[in-house]
Parts: structure tokens; C-alpha cells; sequence
């Protein structure tokens, strides 16, 4: 096993290794999942808290199954509605929380960095981010991989397009980072407006048209398309964003014929894609990537888990090793 | 008073450039320069109180144009005394005060009170710029004579942009009508309003909102406009992009009373330096390409950017450690100004003499202020430092009262061993 980092910030910070560590042993737990038997002691006895600064009933409840299939103590924190809203900076947030004594911490903020900052202020605790600003949002890169790869028997070497608002999408840039070690050709489609600037000098190719983007493709990723976006600012009206950028079977017929459809959820049906493809279940996954996202989160909390208590092992030997030393002085 | 010598400096100039010799002080002023060689000039000159410059510069004192101090307001951040401290230790003899306090510095009593705070505890020069609009809320003018008489040396509402471009058309042609001279800081406001980085991928990949370098040319591009229909003398305090120069250079060859500053952490510095959300490199404008730093740094030296400042912004610690995007944006800048400027004449850059040029003389001319330069006559505001002199800066040391420092663990070289304002030794001496 590879992975050894204390965190789960970004996927910007993982090697191809990690990944494939990560992707491997979330494998395992979607097949116990499957079976109805996780292993309800991997983390039984650690506690684990959602503090989520932005509401998201999937994405916690999803970490809040994660949590408990694997044993643990979970508590969410609803942080949207709490002494946040009473001017509490994020490092006292950090400060309080130390003294709560946590062990996973699931973090979800408006703010890029934001998840960054209050991991570098709490102690002896693992921190998972579920989606800072448009930074990053890694499980999800980490759950789409798997997705992937069950459906496709690789993560390597595909065609992968990445379609829609990908210029305020956290989604996208974690994508963009993993699929892009694993060595994928990724295309970007959407109008210029939701585009991020300087995404043409990260190595992926840049399309307006989807019908040439979606060109012989192996995977096609939708993004959300959020509703404050479509007020006139970023496209004219939904209408025209669907007849340019949703995903129709006629769009999706210059993808290869066994190409699957992703979408993180949740879908506005009518605007970025057709209802009818969403709910193909020859080319639609989304089911499986929600299935995924449960087998991948619990993953990664175990891996953390593991290198915290080795931390925790290694941390108090040392103070035994001091202590001894002391006393033989 | 006794008069004092300087012996054996070499001695910089912007205009005659750099000269081995020994600096009279007497009276507040520079009495004589000696270039001739002299030798013992210690028992020649055994009347006067000697400093020892030899191995060291000698230069006219640092006028920094813009500097944040928190009278009234925010002494907290940083009062007159400690700006003055820290703008001694600096080798900075001039501070030019900004307007953006609490209350805004827009009547000619708030001004009196800060100049009159200034005298009492500030132990280098304060000149103030006053507010343009009241408020700086781009709704109505100040009052351009009373505050200009009340000693306000230019017209400036800080970092922000007069958006309605006829309040600002009437305020600079009746500026224009007075003499006076305005500040303005050029980004088209709804192009950058929000942003905190620059367009780039850096900005994508960590997630912040970001600006296209040419908003600020769209900026400069109105504002020039306005140059030119109202006559005014205008200085745009910080030019940070590369497409923003030609403009500029445009402008003066059309005969346009314009001159130009930048501020040395976008002569130093670039948009990577941001790291992981490091909110003391949080500026404005953002920090820009390397490309666009390396643009300003030849600008300097061929004279399309006139000044280079420090954009000294005060920021406690509280409005510092937040989420990037959420974070107090600037840089405390008095204290680092000349060793960072400094990098620019170890890299090549710049001579001593253009660095003092764009660090001294430029401002003072500008602002139609004394000083300078190195000549008989003129204030002996006088900077002495070791430009080789290496250290690592801890930010803790900073006299100022904020520390919010991009530079703290940076290599620097260039230490101030003394400085002088009006012939008075404001830092070195027996400590130094």
C-alpha cells in the first residue's frame, strides 16, 4: 500500500500510485457493500464529524453512509446555520474542534483554500475535503474514476470529455487533475463563457461545438449547470444552452457507440441533458456513480484512519523513548 | 548643532550618478560635497561629527508615494509613529500619506489632524494626499483648494475607481483648474470587482476568482482619455501589466501631463508566489504573470514607470488568517522597500542611480517636494546603507505594527545603517 498522506485535500497532491491504492481497496468495499457486509470495525471507535460550510444533502449523506458501513461515531455539523453565521473565523472553528478531539473531518466550504487553511490549524486528525470553492472536490474525481474503470476495465489511454459549466466547477478540476495523471486525452466543451481562463495551456483541447468534442470518445462527463448561471450573465437562456450544450442522442451519437454518460448530481433535466439519456441504463451511470461515491469515501476514511493511528503509534513511543531517556539520565 | 560628516560613502545621485566623496550636513541641509580626494579625512575634518560611510552608499531618502497609515481610524494596524519608525529603519525620509483612513481624509480639518498627528509623533517627513471624491464614494468632489491649502500634495481616492465617469470628468477638470494633481488608480471596476488573482492557469488551478490583465488597461485607457480632455496632471499609481505601457508611452509622446508608479512587490514578485493561499501575497491589483513582472522591471528602467513605491497596507493578523478569498488585501512595504528594489540592481536591472531616480527623485519632483537628490543645498534627507549586506527577514523584527509581509523568510540583501531627515538622525547611530 502506497498511500501515506495524512490528508485528502486535492487530488493535485496524489501520485498514480495513491490513486490506484485508493481506487483498489474502494473496489473491495463496493463489492462487500454490494454483498451487505462492509466491515463494521475498520473504523469503530473514531469519530467522525461533517462540518459542512455549504449545504449538500448528497455529498454528506453519502460520507455519513461511508462513515457509519465502516463503524465509526458520525456527527454532522451543520456549519451554514451555526456560529459561522455568528462571525466565528474558520481558524477558532479549527480552534474548537481541537478540543473536541475528532479523528475524521469531513470539510466542505465556499471558499477556495479554505479546507487547506483549517488543516494546517487542527491536531492529530484527518481531514477530507468534500469540495472547497472551485478548487477541488478529490472524492468525487476519485468516485467518477471508479466509475470508469468498472465500466470501461481501464483508467488509462480513453477519451475522455468533460461538458458544460466547467469554469465554476470544483467537479471539473479534480477530473481534469486525475484523469489527466492516469494518461487520458480529456476534451473540454462549453460555450467560452464558462470556460476558466488558462485551462488551453493545461493540456487538454478546448471545444465550442459538441458535436466535434463528443467525436469518437470513450466517456462523457456532464456538469451541473447551476440556476444562478443561467440568468442572461453566462449564456443567453436555458433553451439555447440545451440546444447547443445538452446532451441529446443525437449529440451523444458522435461519442463511440459504447461511450458512457456521467453526471455528478444533481442533474437539471432539460438543460444539460436529456432525460431519456440520463436514464438509459445501457450508456447512463449515474446510479453506479452515486453506488461509487459510498465505496470510495469509505476508502479513503480507512486509508486516513491507518496513517493516523500509525501517527498516533509512532507519537506515543516517542514520548515512551523520552520518557526512558529521562529516567535513565 | 554640529555639523556632521559623512566621509568616504559612495555617494548616488540620479542625475550625476555614483562618486566616491564626503557629504557636509549642516543646518538641516546639505552644506558641501568633497569628491576631491582628501587624505586622513578624519584629521581634516576633526571639527565636524563624523559617521564613517566607507564600504557604504550614500543616497537621497526614499519618497514613498502611498503609504496606508491608520490615523485616523486604525492605530492599531499602524499609527504615525510607528509608520514613521518603520519608514526610518526603511531608509524612507517622505511618506506620502493615502486617504483611505476612517473617517476618510476628505475635509481640510481631518487633514489637519493627521497632519498635525504627523508632527507630533511621525519622525520622518508627512505630506498627505487628499480624498478626490467625499468619502471616496465617486458621488461629489472635495474641496480641492481649502484641502490643497490645508497641505494635501495630491488628490487620490485610493484603490478605488471613481466609476461615474462624469463626477470624475467635472472633479478632474476643476482639479485641473486648482493645479493640483490626482492620483488614480486605473481597473475597470465591474472587470475586476471580485477578483483575487490574475486570468491564468495558476488562478483556475487553485480556484480564485481572477481578473484579465487587461482590465487594467481599459482603465488607463478612460482615464488617459480624461487627461487629455481636461488638461489635469495625472499620476496612475500602480501599472502592473505589460499591454497597460504602450499607452502610456503614448500618452506622454502626445504631450500628456502623465507619469506612472508600481509598486516593488509586482517589480519582485509573481502570481505563483501565491502558493497554497497565502493571503500575505494577497494584493492589489493581484499579482501578475512573470512575463508582466519582468515587463515592469525593464519599464523602470527606461523610464516608462517613473516611481516605484511600497503600497505599504497595514492588515492585523485577524484579517490575514482567513480563506483567501475572504482576506484583508496589501502589504506592508516601508521597511523592505529599498532591500527588495534592491534585487533589481543585484539582478542587473538597475543602476544604484536609476533605482534612487525612480525611488527618490521622480516622487519628490512629482509632487513638487524638496529633495532628491545629492547636491550642496539641498535637505539633507539621506539614506546610508550596505546594499551587499545579506539577512533572512523575520517578520517579527518589522517595526511597523502590522507584519503582514510577503517577504518574511526571504534572502535579501541591503541593510540601512542610518538615516537622516532634515540633518536629523532618525535610525543608526551607536545601534547601528
Amino acid at each position: 500500500m502506497s498511500f501515506g498522506a495524512a490528508h485528502l485535500l486535492g487530488i493535485e497532491t496524489l501520485s498514480p500510485e495513491d490513486i490506484v491504492t485508493l481506487l483498489d481497496l474502494a473496489d473491495t468495499h463496493a463489492e462487500s457493500n454490494r454483498a451487505g457486509h462492509p466491515p463494521r470495525d475498520v473504523l469503530a471507535g473514531l469519530t467522525q464529524i461533517n462540518m459542512f460550510f455549504e449545504n449538500s444533502t448528497r455529498t454528506q449523506a453519502s460520507f455519513e453512509l461511508a462513515g457509519k458501513r465502516l463503524g465509526a461515531d458520525v456527527m454532522n455539523m451543520a456549519m451554514a446555520r451555526s456560529s459561522v453565521a455568528k462571525g466565528e473565523t474558520l481558524i477558532d472553528t479549527a480552534l474548537t474542534l481541537n478540543a473536541m478531539r475528532p479523528d475524521l473531518l469531513v470539510v466542505r466550504h465556499h471558499a477556495s483554500g479554505a479546507v487547506d487553511l483549517l488543516a494546517q490549524k487542527v491536531q492529530d486528525c484527518a481531514v477530507l475535503n468534500a469540495g472547497d470553492g472551485r478548487h477541488e472536490h478529490p472524492t468525487q474525481a476519485l468516485l467518477d474514476a471508479l466509475t470508469i474503470r468498472r465500466a470501461r476495465g481501464r483508467l488509462h489511454r480513453l477519451s475522455i470529455a468533460i461538458c458544460g459549466d466547467i469554469a465554476h466547477s470544483r467537479v471539473a478540476r479534480s477530473n481534469l487533475l486525475l484523469l489527466g495523471k492516469m494518461g487520458n486525452r480529456l476534451r473540454l466543451i462549453g460555450p467560452p463563457t464558462l470556460l476558466p481562463p488558462g485551462i488551453a495551456d493545461m493540456g487538454c483541447e478546448v471545444f465550442h461545438d459538441m458535436n466535434e468534442g463528443l467525436a469518437g470518445v470513450d466517456v462523457v462527463m456532464m456538469l451541473r449547470l447551476q440556476k444562478e448561471r443561467m440568468d442572461g450573465g453566462f449564456i443567453p437562456s436555458e433553451r439555447e444552452y440545451f440546444h447547443l450544450y445538452g446532451l441529446d442522442a443525437a449529440k451523444l451519437a458522435h461519442a463511440k457507440p459504447d461511450a458512457i454518460v456521467m453526471h455528478p448530481g444533481p442533474m437539471n433535466r432539460g438543460v444539460e441533458i436529456d432525460g431519456t439519456i440520463a436514464d438509459d441504463i445501457n450508456r447512463s451511470v449515474i446510479q453506479t456513480q452515486v453506488e461509487m461515491g459510498v465505496a470510495v469515501r469509505m476508502a479513503a476514511m480507512e486509508l486516513l484512519a491507518a496513517n493516523l493511528r500509525a501517527r498516533r503509534v509512532e507519537g506515543d513511543s516517542r514520548v515512551g523513548r523520552a520518557a526512558t531517556e529521562v529516567r535513565d539520565a | 548643532m554640529r555639523d556632521t560628516i559623512i566621509i568616504g560613502a559612495t555617494l548616488i545621485d540620479p542625475e550625476d550618478g555614483a562618486r566616491s566623496g564626503h557629504l557636509i550636513i549642516r543646518d538641516g541641509h546639505i552644506y558641501d560635497i568633497v569628491t576631491d580626494p582628501v587624505p586622513d579625512p578624519e584629521a581634516r575634518f576633526r571639527a565636524l561629527e563624523q559617521v564613517d560611510g566607507r564600504g557604504l552608499c550614500l543616497a537621497p531618502g526614499i519618497v514613498d508615494w502611498g503609504v496606508q497609515v491608520g490615523e485616523p481610524g486604525a492605530r492599531h494596524k499602524e499609527s504615525l509613529r510607528s509608520a514613521g519608525q518603520a519608514a526610518a529603519a526603511g531608509g524612507v525620509t517622505t511618506i506620502v500619506t493615502r486617504p483611505d483612513t476612517d473617517p476618510v481624509i476628505d475635509t481640510p480639518e481631518i487633514l489637519e489632524f493627521h497632519a498635525r498627528r504627523a508632527q507630533a509623533d511621525c519622525v520622518v517627513r508627512v505630506h498627505p494626499m487628499a480624498a478626490l471624491t467625499k468619502g471616496r464614494a465617486g458621488r461629489e468632489m472635495t474641496e480641492i483648494a481649502f484641502l490643497r491649502d490645508a497641505g494635501a500634495v495630491a488628490f487620490s481616492d485610493g484603490l478605488r475607481v471613481v466609476e461615474n465617469t462624469r463626477v470624475y470628468a467635472r472633479a478632474l477638470t476643476y482639479a485641473r483648474s486648482m493645479g493640483a494633481l490626482v492620483v488614480a488608480h486605473v481597473q475597470e471596476p465591474s472587470l475586476s470587482s471580485g477578483a483575487v488573482a490574475t486570468h491564468g492557469a495558476f488562478a483556475t488551478l487553485r480556484g480564485l476568482p481572477s481578473v484579465h490583465p487587461l482590465a487594467e488597461r481599459i482603465g488607463l485607457d478612460r482615464d488617459l482619455a480624461l487627461a487629455e480632455m481636461t488638461g489635469v496632471r495625472l499620476h496612475i499609481d500602480q501599472i502592473t501589466t505589460a499591454r497597460a505601457l504602450p499607452r502610456l508611452e503614448r500618452a506622454r509622446a502626445a504631450g500628456l501631463d502623465v507619469t506612472a508608479g508600481v509598486s516593488v512587490h509586482h517589480l519582485t514578485l509573481n502570481e505563483f508566489d501565491v502558493g497554497d493561499w497565502r493571503t500575505f501575497f494577497k494584493l492589489t491589483p493581484p499579482l501578475r504573470s512573470e512575463d508582466d513582472r519582468m515587463a515592469m522591471v525593464q519599464a523602470v528602467a527606461d523610464g516608462t514607470i517613473d516611481v516605484i513605491c511600497s503600497m505599504h497596507t497595514p492588515q492585523d493578523e485577524e484579517s490575514k488568517r482567513l480563506p483567501f478569498e475572504q482576506a484583508a488585501s496589501g502589504a506592508v512595504g516601508l521597511e523592505t522597500l529599498l532591500p527588495a528594489a534592491l534585487r533589481l540592481v543585484h539582478g542587473g536591472h538597475l543602476t544604484l542611480s536609476q533605482l534612487f531616480r525612480a525611488l527618490s527623485l521622480n516622487p519628490a519632483r512629482r509632487l513638487g517636494l524638496e529633495g532628491g537628490r545629492l547636491q550642496a543645498g539641498a535637505p539633507a534627507d539621506l539614506v546610508l546603507f550596505d546594499p551587499d549586506a545579506p539577512f533572512v527577514l523575520d517578520r517579527e523584527t518589522l517595526r511597523s505594527k502590522s507584519r503582514n509581509t510577503p517577504f518574511d523568510g526571504a534572502r535579501m540583501e541591503g541593510r540601512v545603517r542610518g538615516t537622516w531627515v532634515a540633518g536629523r538622525r532618525v535610525f543608526g547611530g551607536a545601534d547601528a
